[in-house]
């Protein structure tokens, strides 16, 4: 049987991890290599690196990274943000990343999802939609730009589409539930599960150690991500698994 | 000399990285005399069997992995590497493979017996369930967490190139060989400390080999 997967994400700007990272017994809390060595030795089952650099040097920094991070880690991982081409998903994937992950691009150009997934296998192609209820329209809205625009889009069926040009996984962030740390959005994770075939992350609002279990248990996403619970060690990854693995939850 | 067959197709670095961290000698190549004078060969793989086949036959390098074979020299496939290995594939239409291994690749059905649906593809960590604990591959090893990616599934002809199994509607074959072919469907350099072990038990037993030739195949 499949395990419940915990995914710390790391920002990564101009090539250093942003988002104060306070881990004792790190020679530098900034470097990518080491934060994800220390995952990797908490078990943390996969990683993923947004890059969030605005320059085009910030963006050639990153394969270093990925070429470095490759080279140390021993589970899987992701690299999202400033994916527009196929050659920035061969540049990312050939410096030895696992996964890429689209989302603005995705949405301008669906058909970059199916040249990607032709190119390189659709289980390296992860499609991230960040969700915002409209309490007008009673439902999701797909937005883009990082969360500053709102794409004409309805959330699930934006879902599909990507599955069907062939997204191996979707990485779901609600917007209304992300930074809040009241847990993670459940019903948004269960309608996307309810109609996608592929395997959902779910990502937004992780506070404490039973929001994994709800997402896992209730929402039956097979991923969760989260950035600062973890990031601060206001829980660890172990920790995490220890009250999953109480409560039934199959954990690695 | 561990060589690594560059063809093209899939995540090369990450098998070259976790030999590194290993300490083992390897050469990345696609000059078949390179590959030829190591002692044990890694397929790795990762996208569609039929490209990979095509890429494969163009390069003539099917007919050197089957002399290879033929030979009595160590082989690894991993993911679609081990796919590879078998004689058949439905992945976008009907492929032959190479013919190594008895048995043929299909595609998870998506739904149970019982007509309940299920994710594919077979994405994260499984447990692995040892058939034969005393191949070289696996020896020493405890059952544990491997991670496997794929949406196809090899159906062997016989139990005996099952080597060990994760359940996943059914019992999948995760590593699979025969005297010295083994194939693993997981990706063992992306599987933490098991998986180095996995590949760890590979290096040793290519090491140990040297010299010797078996002709079984």
């Amino acid at each position: 049987m499949l395990t419940k997967r915990l995914v710390p994400c790391l920002d990564v700007k101009e090539g250093r991890v942003v988002k104060g990272v306070q881990f004792v017994g790190l020679r530098d809390a900034g470097d990518p290599v080491d934060l994800a060595a220390y995952y990797d030795r908490e078990g943390a089952d996969e990683l993923v690196f947004l890059d969030i650099s605005a320059s085009h040097e910030g963006r050639k920094t990153m394969v270093d990274v990925v070429r470095e991070v490759a080279g140390k880690l021993a589970i899987p991982f992701t690299v999202g943000g400033g994916i527009n081409s196929v050659d920035d998903m061969r540049q990312i994937l050939r410096a030895g990343a696992d996964k890429v992950s689209l989302n603005t691009a995705a949405v301008k150009n669906p058909t970059l999802i199916s040249e990607g997934a032709d190119f390189f296998g659709a289980q390296c192609i992860v499609v991230a939609i960040d969700a915002k209820w409209d309490d007008r329209l009673q439902s999701w809205r797909v937005y883009t730009h990082g969360g500053r625009q709102e794409a004409d889009l309805e959330v699930t069926a934006w879902a599909q589409e990507a599955v069907r040009r062939g997204a191996g996984e979707i990485l779901l962030t609600s917007m209304d539930q992300d930074g809040a740390k009241t847990g993670f959005d459940l019903a948004l994770t269960r309608a996307v599960n309810a109609v996608v075939s592929v395997p959902v992350i779910a990502s937004g609002g992780a506070g404490d150690r039973q929001d994994f279990t709800d997402v896992f248990v209730q929402a039956g996403a097979d991923a969760a991500l989260a950035a600062s619970i973890f990031h601060y060690k206001e829980t660890a990854v172990s920790e995490v698994k220890d009250a999953l693995r109480k409560q039934g939850v199959n954990v690695r | 000399m561990i060589g690594i067959v560059d063809y093209g197709m899939g995540n090369l670095h990450s098998v070259s990285k976790a030999l590194e961290r290993l300490d083992t000698p390897y050469v990345l190549s696609e000059d078949l005399d390179t590959l030829s004078a190591c002692e044990g060969l890694i397929l790795p793989g990762v996208g569609s069997f039929k490209d990979a086949m095509a890429i494969l036959r163009k390069k003539k390098m099917d007919v050197m992995i089957q002399q290879w074979v033929k030979e009595g020299h160590p082989l690894l496939g991993i993911c679609l590497g081990m796919q590879l290995l078998f004689a058949e594939s439905e992945e976008n239409g009907y492929t032959e493979g190479l013919d190594i291994l008895p048995g043929r690749v299909r595609r998870f059905a998506g739904k149970t017996r019982a007509g309940v649906r299920y994710k594919v593809p077979h994405m994260g960590w499984n447990i692995l369930r040892y058939q034969q604990p005393n191949q070289p591959l696996v020896k020493g090893a405890e059952e544990g967490h491997v991670y496997f990616v794929h949406s196809y599934v090899v159906h062997a002809d016989t139990p005996d190139v099952v080597i060990a199994t994760a359940n996943y509607d059914g019992e999948v074959p995760a590593i699979v060989g025969r005297h010295h072919v083994f194939g693993t469907q997981f990706h063992p350099e992306k599987s933490s400390i098991l998986g180095m072990q996995l590949l760890n038990n590979y290096v040793q037993y290519v090491q140990e080999r040297q010299g010797e030739r078996s002709d079984s195949f």
